[in-house]
């Protein structure tokens, strides 16, 4: 082992903080530093959210009643459409991959910047670009066909559903670039000694991420691209009118779309490995477990689309085959979910905002993930498909997974992006606001759902009325959570306290460079170590958080057994 | 569990917490499927949950405890928790299979009925040829439905029969069901087809009689009326136009009113004047977007009629729309229906042949209820259905 004794802390000049080093309106808009492209990225996905989640709240508003109340039926419609449009498009997709991930992948992997910073801002435009194009076709006359563009509907509504399709279609490409830039990043630039196996598992998670976004992505583009074809060319592929056939852009959207939910929950998954182990100081459990079910979940989730179309009237073989392909995904996910719980075992476990938020992350996705049980079961698919359970179900994920475990990861690295600790006591009571708003709102649709109320409904049949009602209340108290963590936020940027190189005692990388880090991010090649090995930290106090002893005269204890020459 | 209302759960004293009422065949396997999949992953929530708030407590950093950072490892634990829930999958699949098998696999002797669905209305076609708005079906005996839709895609969704189906345009779907219990029960649309999708509610949109009361409505329901307009407002009920078009004038829904539209001189969207005539009404089932009125060129479109009307059915629309200018009659519909009492203040009985046949009809009710219960379901419907629409003699306007 190396015996360099960086105290980086202090070897590295304020100056020279990302944040400051150069300053002015061009210096951000033109900058090809991952870390302020990392943190526009997430002013712009935390702005979309914001939007999208004022949609949502209107929409539960409405459904106080069972009749119209302020919105027609077309309204509603057309807000449904902003809302998951713009939480699937513009906010959960982006959101950790494209935020934290490009602010972390490099600082964690001990590299400069990513592997082509152009291309990185690049991305970033093409999402400005798509986003602007996307919500003017989405607001100039009001689309209403739901964020799925099922056919033969949208090839003969008015509404602009080819703009809208070029809308995702650039937004796409923002993706892939993302994704693309990740995967070259972790192939080629590791520095000496950052071995496959000592990648942090956010890492691991980022690379599936990213496999994903580069393979499935291009499907998206196509079927847009047919979708466009087909409204205005008419060259009958989904259209019956010219003997095309809807159920095939089914297949064709959802062969991107359900790996897509992939590229949603899997970089909150391993946001939630880093905050476990950190939290609990304890070694992750099982790290090649959840590395490897990582790429797992990757790899099956191309298989399972099938899962969406089971009342169809696909094939009855086909109906099998995607039933069991979606009971195969379900297990590389709970092993995750037991593999964190036995990382708590015998840690020193300290219950602050991030770890709350990590918890509540295993809360949710755990009923998130064990609903999909019903959903998986061809015969309780039936009555269930396209009613409130399936809305509840992916919002347990959706929510309940990839926005909690954004939430957790932006606590948790807030320290690291910004220099400033935020108050901890305001920060657990929104992640208590959350948790139980969050189930007050969607534990009531799993029993719409199992009595039958069908989704994407303006109207409804007076029965349901309580059940929504109990369900609208728990939306504001989710909203009031919501916009206590951006309090606490703001109030941190504002009147924070600086913080420490490592106020939390992380053994990865990130930790090792200041808060906020310099622009070079390392000024020698960081000693690589073992990620989740918290023997070397030494405390020493709130003001100066841990710090990172290299030991010089003993070698680090190698906590896998994984051969370290690989 | 939840602060649920309890006297509105006992409304229905069929309904339980989680589910409507059991009323096919299927219910009972489903439900209990459900309720074996709740209690597995209350096991695995509670045992999640447990150890987490118990880690949670136990380790926390507090002044006097050290805990031990250095990484745990244990083969055979992971192996547990791998192989455990892999094996409840299994049990699951297999179980949901079944169930899903037997929902796809329709018994030899069906009841055949064809269902159109249609934005925002469905219509429902009997093997003698009657035709509703509502899905009329006996009791025990098992239905299979034969869907087609006329625009985009459609579910067709009861939840107290657990049992749902795409309506896919340009394929015929089929689904089958046997209910178990006599009653009205909620039709739904459960995929989303555009503007008034949550308006294809159709309350107590499915009933089921007891055997003779079947076969007293499926008799009655496959006599139209022989007076023209009479027969042009049936129709109207029961082909899809009401779900779009008013009778109450100046009442947009989705397009026009017919209230007062006859022999009014109307702009199209192409800026051109055109009378509402004959020719007019023809044109606009037949070839809905060929003069679009002005307005209404955002609306959604209109499907075309042509080849789902015959002539005859055309003729008596037309007679609907045309006696939709008088007052009398207006007030009369105002109610969504044409009652025999309005039928006579407005001379709309059928003619005195065909009155002594309606009594006669009447009387015969008896007799032809029967007639059903003698033949063989599974006929094919069209002859029938092609009888009876051409039935009604030539409108005598």
């Amino acid at each position: 082992m190396s015996a360099v004794a960086t105290s980086p802390t202090h070897s590295q000049p304020d100056s020279d903080n990302f944040l400051i080093y150069s300053k002015g309106f061009l210096s951000w808009a033109l900058t090809l530093d991952h870390k302020r492209i990392g943190l526009m990225y997430l002013v712009a996905v935390m702005a979309s959210f914001f939007v999208a989640g004022i949609l949502a709240l209107v929409l539960r508003t409405e459904l106080l009643t069972p009749t119209e109340w302020f919105l027609t039926p077309q309204q509603y419609n057309q807000v449904f459409t902003l809302h998951g449009a713009i939480m699937v498009f513009l906010f959960v997709i982006p959101s950790v991959p494209a935020a934290l991930g490009n602010f972390l992948v490099p600082v964690m992997l001990g590299a400069k910047d990513v592997a082509f910073p152009r291309l990185n801002l690049s991305s970033f435009y093409l999402w400005v670009g798509g986003a602007i194009f996307f919500l003017t076709a989405l607001l100039y006359t009001g689309l209403d066909t739901g964020w799925t563009f099922y056919t033969p509907y949208s090839t003969t509504t008015r509404g602009p559903v080819v703009a809208a399709t070029m809308g995702v279609f650039i937004l796409g490409f923002s993706s892939i670039f993302t994704g693309l830039n990740f995967i070259v990043t972790i192939n080629t630039m590791r520095p000496p000694g950052m071995t496959w196996f000592k990648m942090p598992l956010f890492l691991w998670a980022t690379y599936a991420t990213s496999i994903i976004q580069v393979l499935a992505t291009p499907v998206l583009g196509i079927t847009m691209l047919l979708l466009a074809a087909e409204n205005i060319l008419h060259i009958g592929i989904f259209d019956p009118k010219y003997n095309g056939d809807p159920v095939t852009y089914q297949h064709f959207f959802w062969f991107y779309s359900h790996p897509a939910v992939y590229i949603m929950i899997l970089p909150g998954m391993g946001v939630i490995s880093e905050l476990m182990s950190v939290h609990s100081h304890k070694s992750i459990f099982g790290y090649r477990f959840i590395a490897y079910s990582s790429i797992a979940i990757a790899l099956f989730s191309f298989l399972v689309w099938g899962h969406h179309m089971f009342t169809s009237g696909m094939a009855n073989v086909a109906s099998l085959i995607f039933s069991a392909l979606t009971f195969c995904v379900s297990i590389p996910s709970a092993i995750k979910v037991f593999n964190w719980l036995a990382t708590m075992y015998k840690g020193t476990v300290q219950l602050n905002t991030p770890m709350c938020y990590a918890l509540t992350f295993i809360f949710l996705f755990t009923i998130g993930g064990l609903t999909g049980l019903w959903l998986g079961a061809l015969s309780t698919d039936r009555p269930l498909h396209d009613t409130y359970f399936v809305v509840s179900h992916f919002h347990y994920v959706m929510v309940g997974g990839s926005l909690v475990g954004f939430l957790g990861g932006i606590f948790h690295w807030w320290p690291k992006m910004t220099g400033r600790m935020f108050n901890d006591l305001w920060g657990r009571v929104s992640c208590l606001f959350v948790l139980i708003g969050f189930n007050l709102t969607f534990l009531p649709q799993f029993v719409l759902g199992s009595r039958g109320m069908p989704r994407r409904y303006a109207h409804y049949v007076p029965e349901f009325q309580e059940l929504h009602q109990l369900s609208t209340f728990g939306s504001y108290v989710l909203g009031a959570g919501l916009f206590i963590a951006l309090g606490v936020l703001i109030h941190s940027l504002m009147r924070g306290k600086q913080a420490p190189p490592n106020p939390w005692g992380g053994a990865t990388l990130e930790w090792q460079c200041s808060s906020p880090p310099p622009f070079y991010n390392f000024s020698h090649p960081p000693t690589v170590n073992e990620p989740y090995n918290y023997l070397p930290l030494q405390y020493h106090g709130e003001e100066l958080g841990w710090e990172y002893v290299h030991p010089s005269h003993t070698a680090a204890p190698s906590i896998h057994p994984a051969p370290t020459k690989s | 569990m939840l602060p649920i209302d309890l006297p509105m759960l006992l409304a229905d004293k069929h309904a339980t917490f989680w589910f409507p009422p059991a009323a096919s065949t299927f219910a009972k396997d489903v439900d209990w499927l459900y309720m074996v999949i709740l209690y597995i992953s209350i096991f695995f929530f509670v045992l999640v949950v447990a150890a987490m708030v118990l880690f949670a407590i136990k380790y926390r950093r507090r002044p006097g405890y050290v805990g031990d950072s250095r990484p745990l490892h244990n083969n055979a634990l992971e192996i547990t928790w791998t192989v455990i829930p892999s094996l409840i999958v299994c049990w699951i699949f297999v179980e949901g299979v079944n169930g899903y098998m037997d929902m796809m696999t329709p018994p030899v002797d069906t009841i055949d009925i064809n269902v159109t669905a249609r934005q925002w209305d469905w219509s429902f076609q009997y093997p003698n040829g009657a035709i509703s708005d509502q899905l009329h079906i006996p009791n025990n005996r098992a239905i299979l439905l034969n869907m087609r839709s006329e625009d985009v895609l459609h579910a067709f969704y009861v939840p107290a029969f657990r049992a749902k189906s795409d309506v896919v345009p340009g394929r015929v779907t089929t689904m089958w069901f046997q209910p178990i219990l006599e009653g009205e029960f909620d039709l739904f649309c459960a995929e989303y087809c555009g503007d008034l999708h949550s308006d294809m509610i159709k309350r107590h949109g499915v009933v089921v009689h007891d055997q003779a009361g079947y076969d007293a409505w499926l008799a009655d329901a496959a006599k139209p009326p022989v007076n023209a307009v009479a027969h042009g407002f049936w129709l109207y009920q029961r082909m899809g136009c009401k779900s779009c078009h008013s009778t109450v004038e100046g009442t947009r829904i989705v397009g026009p009113s017919f209230a007062k539209s006859y022999d009014q001189t109307l702009r199209t969207a192409k800026g051109a004047d055109v009378k509402f005539d004959q020719q007019y009404i023809r044109q606009s089932i037949l070839e809905p977007q060929a003069e679009v009125r002005e307005g209404y060129q955002n609306a959604s479109q209109m499907p075309s009629f042509q080849g789902k009307l015959n002539e005859d059915q055309l003729s008596a629309l037309t007679a609907f729309l045309v006696a939709m200018k008088d007052d009398a009659f207006i007030q009369a519909v105002a109610d969504g229906d044409l009652s025999q009492a309005d039928k006579e203040s407005l001379g709309l009985t059928d003619a005195a042949g065909a009155d002594a046949a309606g009594a006669d009809a009447a009387s015969d009710t008896g007799k032809s209820a029967e007639e059903p219960l003698e033949k063989p379901a599974d006929e094919v419907p069209t002859e029938p259905a092609s009888e009876s629409s051409e039935s009604p003699p030539a409108p005598k306007t």
